[in-house]
């Protein structure tokens, strides 16, 4: 790890924002570190989920907004299970790809744009289109289907639809989504 | 409008990958005299993407849904889907707050009064019919297979919001299928994640967890894995390849969703029970399940050499 100029890049703001956006006393924790022990995802963190909170309380916004982890992260639910001292970890994890979303720290990140791409499914057809989804996923991040050795297992079944089901609410589905974006983002 | 008890939710995945879920779902619904009836209209709820997006936006997809089962006059939505059933339970748990309720609705054409609540399936299954009576039904045992049930992460985390069954250690599958005559191990990694939805952006991440997964049910001699969710069945069966190629090893290990061997015991036509959809070949583990009169030390002479 990089060393920290803790004083010169503090910021209170963030602080106050994670707090306020995820409804959790972010000085609450003690780094007892059984959120990051019970984390699936470790493996893969560049950052460990118990140094991210460490970081929040720091005030370290670029760090934190910046890292890979926030797009790793599963909402598996184990250390809001698990911490002893009641905080929603995981929602802090929502909360600050939130931001990392609404400052542009995050646009290639593949696991984002699988979701984005994901969401845009939902808004067009009102429910997720799985061969669609994954069609444009491929056109959008260039990467060529590393799954072609799941094509001759899964396309026999039958299960991956090869048309859409699109609902008939699908207008309202739209506005749901254009009046999310004309309030800009979280109030 | 409708004599169901139930509002249904299938949610996306009902519909293509985990089609066997669903017809399996519905059958053992209709044995068991559980009425249900589908949400018209259902939009998806958004699963994970919305809820990294924001939770307003997320609360929506969910309460348009939830807003529809009011229409119905019902008051309880199942779903056999522990991602959709936490959108669901979060959308309904954070609409107490009148303030994020108003947000909400003025997202919607028409608003959500919050007179839902959301279970999953299993749940409804366990405390609304009651093991007694799933035992009752029982008219072709499992007898001779041995499972390791496997509940993902969410269906019963984190436990103020899920209410359901132990969050370290659920149970809820591991009674219904001894009740119908399975044999049960201690699987340790019930509550593990699998990998989730990083299939597409990040099969190694799939591969390792999953990997882990069916080591160590192999491991406990399962013939097979039993899942609740869509997800988890379709990292552990379809990507099982991937899985082994991580692990170094080659799994051979049929993963069934609950309701199909539910379905089964409860003498469901086949057909409804799509055993044909498995990935993973299930025919061996199916060909254990001996008649009621079999006995289980029968299963070691033919499962043999699984290490
Ligand atoms: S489990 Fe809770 S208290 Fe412990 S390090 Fe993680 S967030 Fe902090
Ligand atoms: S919710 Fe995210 S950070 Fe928390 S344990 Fe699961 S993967 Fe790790």
């Amino acid at each position: 790890m990089d060393g920290v100029n803790l004083n010169a890049s503090y910021d209170a703001g963030f602080v106050e924002q994670v707090q306020q956006e995820s409804g959790q006393n972010m000085s609450l924790c003690y780094q007892c570190g059984n959120c990051t022990a019970g984390c699936p995802y470790t493996f893969v963190y560049d950052i460990p989920v118990s140094q991210i909170m460490r970081l929040v309380q720091a005030g370290q916004k670029r760090r934190v907004l910046e890292c890979a982890s926030l797009w790793l992260c599963a909402t598996c639910e184990s250390c809001t299970t698990r911490c002893p001292n009641e905080i929603d970890v995981a929602r802090v994890m929502d909360v600050l790809r939130h931001m990392s979303r609404r400052q542009g720290f995050a646009a290639r990140r593949p696991v984002k744009v699988f979701w984005d791409t994901f969401l845009e499914s939902v808004r067009r057809h009102g429910r997720v289109f799985e061969a669609g989804l994954l069609a444009s996923y491929v056109t959008k991040t260039g990467r060529v289907w590393t799954d072609m050795d799941l094509a001759p297992r899964i396309l026999p079944k039958g299960k991956l639809k090869l048309k859409p089901h699109p609902i008939q609410g699908r207008e309202e589905m739209e506005k749901i989504f254009k009046r999310f974006e004309a309030r800009g983002g979280r109030s | 409008m409708t004599e169901a008890t139930y509002a249904y939710y299938p949610g996306c995945s009902g519909l293509g990958t985990s089609i066997e879920y669903d017809s399996s779902s519905r059958a053992v619904c209709r044995a068991l005299f559980m009425k249900i009836s589908d949400v018209p209209d259902w939009s998806c709820c958004g699963s994970t993407p919305a809820h990294t997006v924001d939770h307003v936006l997320s609360a929506a997809l969910s309460a348009r849904n939830l807003a529809l089962v009011e229409s119905m006059g019902l008051d309880t939505v199942v779903t056999p889907c522990p991602s959709c059933l936490t959108n669901l339970r979060t959308a309904c748990h954070r609409m107490e707050d009148a303030a994020f309720s108003a947000e909400v609705n003025a997202l919607l054409d028409t608003p959500f009064k919050g007179t839902v609540q959301a279970k999953s399936l299993l749940q409804a299954l366990i405390e609304d019919v009651g093991l007694e009576m799933i035992a009752a039904s029982t008219v072709k045992p499992l007898t001779g297979l041995k499972v390791a049930p496997y509940y993902g992460c969410i269906m019963n985390r984190p436990p103020e919001l899920m209410r359901f069954d132990d969050h370290e250690n659920p149970v809820a599958m591991d009674r219904i299928l001894e009740a119908m005559g399975a044999e049960v191990v201690p699987f340790p990694l019930k509550v593990e994640c699998c990998g989730a939805s990083f299939g597409v952006p990040r099969k190694d991440v799939v591969a390792k967890l999953s990997g882990r997964l069916l080591e160590t049910a192999r491991e406990l001699g399962a013939d097979a894995m039993v899942t609740a969710c869509p997800l988890c069945q379709m990292n552990l069966d379809l990507r099982q390849e991937q899985a082994s190629r991580a692990v170094g090893t080659h799994f051979e290990m049929p993963v069934f969703y609950f309701t199909q061997l539910m379905g089964l015991a409860m003498g469901v036509a086949e057909a409804e029970l799509g055993f044909d959809k498995i990935c993973v070949s299930p025919a061996r583990a199916l060909s254990l399940i001996g008649s009621p009169a079999s006995k289980p030390e029968g299963r070691k002479a033919t499962s043999g050499g699984q290490a």
